[in-house]
């Protein structure tokens, strides 16, 4: 019994026999076996969850002293930044760690592309990742309006009046979202609620899918290759090395990087540059004065644009959804048998490295202004952007990728 | 590009900075959270003249003397204007809304915020750019709000600049602004002042932040050393991997 | 993974010492978060020292102030009520203030800076109930001696015009007398020892 466990008597014998803990351990962490040659890009997994632990930690300190009400809402949050004894700091922490989720999301699904990642059999490891980030964004978009500033009573107008474009149901279902004919604050407490709570619980749930699907098929590599082809003597695979010690004190090593940059963040650019804390929303919400120019938080703007980008209101929508929800067909219109961007044809390479810049061409187009060459621009760039997916499925289904040859042992960095 | 232009010329021509505000583009308050003296004066500066019509509602006396290192004694004496304000108060003024309401059609703002809203470089501005408007109820206007809605409280010390207009392609453009009649101080010592004033208010919208330039040191020095740690760590764990 | 070539000292070392600086840092980050908790800069304004104006009060009336939340009685004693002070002695639990209720300066007959000024904390040391002034007739239930006091109605605790409870009642302690001092001689502030700031 404690042999097939791994564990023998003692205080975790008698904890063993009653709780799988020596169990779980092994299965996840001690013995999970990850491919030997993750670079840069695998730090982004971890370092999610890091960020995921800094805001739930930071966001239930910054609850004790916030109050959800129109009137209070935005002297509390001051409140916190100068009566409460290092309230400045975990608020920081919560509206800098708002954005590095994104970084780090962002480059964590960037990895997912180039080392096709999301391909048989982790489709479905893939999917529970994007609801992890549609789920963020709607947990980012609530947040966001809980300063109740200019830009969050703004913002929040925006988005809500997008629901207001769809055909027929469209105004009653913004109503339903506001509970009220305006935003107020009745809108505030129950955004707040699905805030600190709804989601979060959401988002964990996920969490735990994701990692639990990635520990039952096993982690990519950046050569695509598949390790558990491999396996030595004992049964584990040859290219493979236990997360733990290898992996844990390889990603403490990134997160003490990231917590670098996180404080430099933190301590010397809090508003980094109007882009993650907006300068009107240092105003509190006046709901008969609209700011000069609304931009939503960077991590929307790629989307921003693409529905400006629209001349019709629902056409906008429309595509800015579908730019969303075309990421869970991915592991679908991808016919390719190749994974990694090492081995496949050039045209893959192309296309993808496009699509990443019209993404970020986009996220700064949302920032602009949208007037003349602006606008042109994000068209051309929403172009690229679902022309990316277009193209993948056409160039693999037709066989027109000319791949080269994936070697049978994995290649170290 | 015309305003970096514009700034580049502030700086380079000194004798067309003095007294003048340009009329595109911000003059810059290069603002110092840790010159303590700046802040003091702009302190006062601030309770003096801002305070008589405007509230800063958000921050209390008591953390402005912490911070600025004044004695609360020193606070209730030289800051605190308001009958039956403490130190432990928040820096309200005297004046009832309603009264401002009538007086200047609106409420006047309440200033806690407003650097961090414009910028500090925003503020500095706007304190140098009122000019003399025979069309305005006060008399005066201001190139960053038109039509502003409030006198020029620190007339007294400027004087009035008065506006020169320049036939541009045919239409009278407002180009710049010229002083001939200082106040009771010289351009130099009203720039200095505005300067120390914009600081105070630079300080109250974000009253942490030199605290915080202070502490990042230590935790990035600190995270440093946990780097070169978890790095020679990393390396001797994979030594194992070929 | 061959382990051979593995420094196992060096490995046990670094190990250790990434630990305990991790763990520092740890409980360093716990700081701010423990101090969030502290009371607010708004809180301890809202507790800050009252001043109390004392010039009309007349003897045997007791005015009720807030401090930190909490009702603090100034009561003005008549002669009488001073004098009647010592004749209790025999009857209380801590007729001379052993206990630590109240600052050095008030350990005295009267547990009070000035003999006829009483300032005291309205809060009964059993568990919290505000007792009620009973300067004059003795309160149904007593068949003590009374010569004014307070009696508690939640559990039957009483004590006199000093604050000083009577032996044999639920609560074991003298009511407390706050931190305060005499800014001039119609002038109380509660909340600060003389020549604290």
């Amino acid at each position: 019994m404690s042999e097939t466990r791994g564990s023998s008597g003692g205080l975790m014998g008698w904890v063993d026999e009653r709780f799988p803990a020596t169990k779980m351990w092994n299965e996840h962490v001690g013995q999970y076996y990850a491919p030997k040659n993750f670079n840069f890009w695998y730090y982004f997994g971890s370092l999610a969850l890091v960020v995921l632990v800094i805001q739930i930690l930071s966001g239930i300190w910054l609850t004790m002293n916030y109050q959800p009400s129109a009137d209070r809402a935005f002297e509390s949050v001051e409140y916190i930044m100068r009566d409460v004894d290092w309230g400045w700091l975990i608020r920081y922490i919560h509206t800098t760690g708002a954005s590095a989720f994104f970084v780090v999301v962002y480059l964590h699904m960037a990895r997912a592309l180039l080392y096709g990642s999301y391909q048989k059999p982790r489709e479905l490891l893939w999917v529970f990742g994007v609801l992890i980030y549609v789920s963020l964004m709607a947990e980012a978009f609530f947040g966001y309006m809980l300063p109740w500033g200019q830009m969050s009573f703004w913002g929040a107008q925006v988005i809500i009046s997008l629901f207001g474009a769809i055909p027929v149901i469209g105004d009653q279902l913004a109503l339903w979202i506001r509970g009220d004919y305006v935003i107020s604050e009745i809108t505030l407490n129950r955004f707040f609620a699905l805030h600190v709570i709804g989601l979060p619980l959401v988002i964990i749930g996920l969490v735990v899918a994701h990692i639990l699907a990635l520990h039952e098929v096993g982690s990519n590599n950046p050569d695509g290759i598949e390790i558990k082809k491999n396996k030595d003597a004992n049964g584990n695979p040859k290219d493979g090395i236990p997360f733990h010690p290898y992996y844990t004190v390889k990603d403490t090593f990134g997160l003490i990087v990231f917590l670098i940059f996180f404080s430099i963040v933190v301590f010397y650019v809090p508003e980094f540059f109007g882009l993650f804390i907006e300068a009107p929303n240092f105003e509190p919400a006046n709901p008969q004065v609209t700011p000069d120019h609304i931009a939503p938080v960077w991590y929307f703007t790629p989307h921003y644009a693409m529905l400006r980008a629209i001349p019709d209101s629902f056409g906008g929508v429309v595509v800015m959804g579908a730019a969303v929800a075309i990421l869970f067909f991915l592991p679908w219109l991808d016919r390719g048998r190749v994974r990694s961007i090492r081995y496949r044809g050039l045209g893959f390479k192309v296309a993808v490295i496009l699509f990443f810049i019209s993404f970020v061409v986009l996220g700064y187009l949302g920032l602009q202004p949208a007037t003349g060459l602006y606008t042109i621009l994000a068209r051309i760039f929403t172009a690229i952007y679902f022309g990316f997916f277009v193209f993948l499925w056409v160039y693999t289904y037709f066989g027109l990728e000319k791949t080269k040859p994936v070697p049978e042992r994995v290649t170290m960095p | 590009m015309k305003k970096y232009l514009m700034i580049l010329t502030l700086v380079l021509v000194p004798a067309f900075a003095v007294g003048a505000a340009p009329v595109n583009g911000k003059l810059s308050a290069d603002v110092d959270p840790h010159d303590k003296e700046s802040l003091q004066r702009g302190a006062q500066a601030f309770a003096n003249y801002c305070m008589a019509c405007h509230q800063a509602e958000l921050m209390r006396y008591n953390r402005v003397a912490r911070d600025l290192g004044f004695s609360d004694e020193d606070v209730e004496e030289f800051l605190i204007f308001t009958p039956g304000t403490l130190a432990v108060d928040v820096m309200r003024n005297a004046m009832r809304q309603e009264d401002s309401q009538d007086w200047f059609g609106a409420p006047a703002p309440d200033l806690t915020m407003t650097a961090r809203r414009h910028g500090p470089d925003w503020v500095y501005t706007f304190l140098n750019s009122f000019y003399k408007d025979e069309n305005q109820p006060f008399g005066v206007n201001n190139l960053v709000i038109s039509g502003v809605s409030m006198p020029h409280v620190l007339q007294e010390l400027q004087g009035l600049p008065e506006p020169v207009y320049e036939d541009v392609d045919g239409q009278e453009r407002l180009v710049g602004l010229e002083l001939n009649q200082a106040g009771m101080m010289s351009p130099a010592e009203y720039r200095r002042f505005t300067r120390d004033l914009t600081n105070f208010m630079d300080y109250i919208a974000e009253p942490v932040k030199a605290e915080r330039q202070r502490l990042g040191v230590y935790v990035i020095g600190f995270l440093l050393i946990l780097l070169v740690l978890t790095y020679l760590l990393k390396k001797e764990f994979w030594r194992d991997v070929h | 993974m061959n382990q051979d070539g593995a420094d196992k000292s060096r490995r046990r070392f670094l190990t250790a010492a990434t630990g305990v600086v991790g763990g520092v840092g740890a409980a360093f980050l716990a700081v701010p978060f423990l101090s969030y908790w502290n009371p607010s800069a708004r809180a301890q304004a809202a507790g800050a020292p009252v001043e109390v104006d004392i010039s009309q009060l007349e003897p045997g009336q007791l005015i009720n102030v807030k401090w930190r939340g909490n009702p603090v009685w100034v009561f003005k004693r008549t002669d009488e009520n001073v004098s009647d002070l010592e004749k209790l002695d025999g009857l209380l639990r801590d007729p001379d203030s052993d206990q630590p209720q109240q600052p050095e300066y008030a350990q005295n007959k009267h547990r009070s800076i000035k003999p006829e000024i009483m300032v005291m904390v309205g809060l009964c040391t059993h568990l919290g109930c505000s007792p009620l002034f009973r300067p004059d007739e003795r309160p149904a239930g007593i068949e003590r001696e009374w010569l004014g006091g307070f009696f508690c109605p939640c559990h039957g605790s009483y004590f006199d015009l000093a604050g000083r409870v009577y032996s044999g009642v639920p609560a074991p302690l003298n009511l407390e007398v706050p931190p305060y001092h005499f800014i001039d001689d119609n002038t109380v502030l509660i909340g600060e020892d003389e020549g604290d700031v």
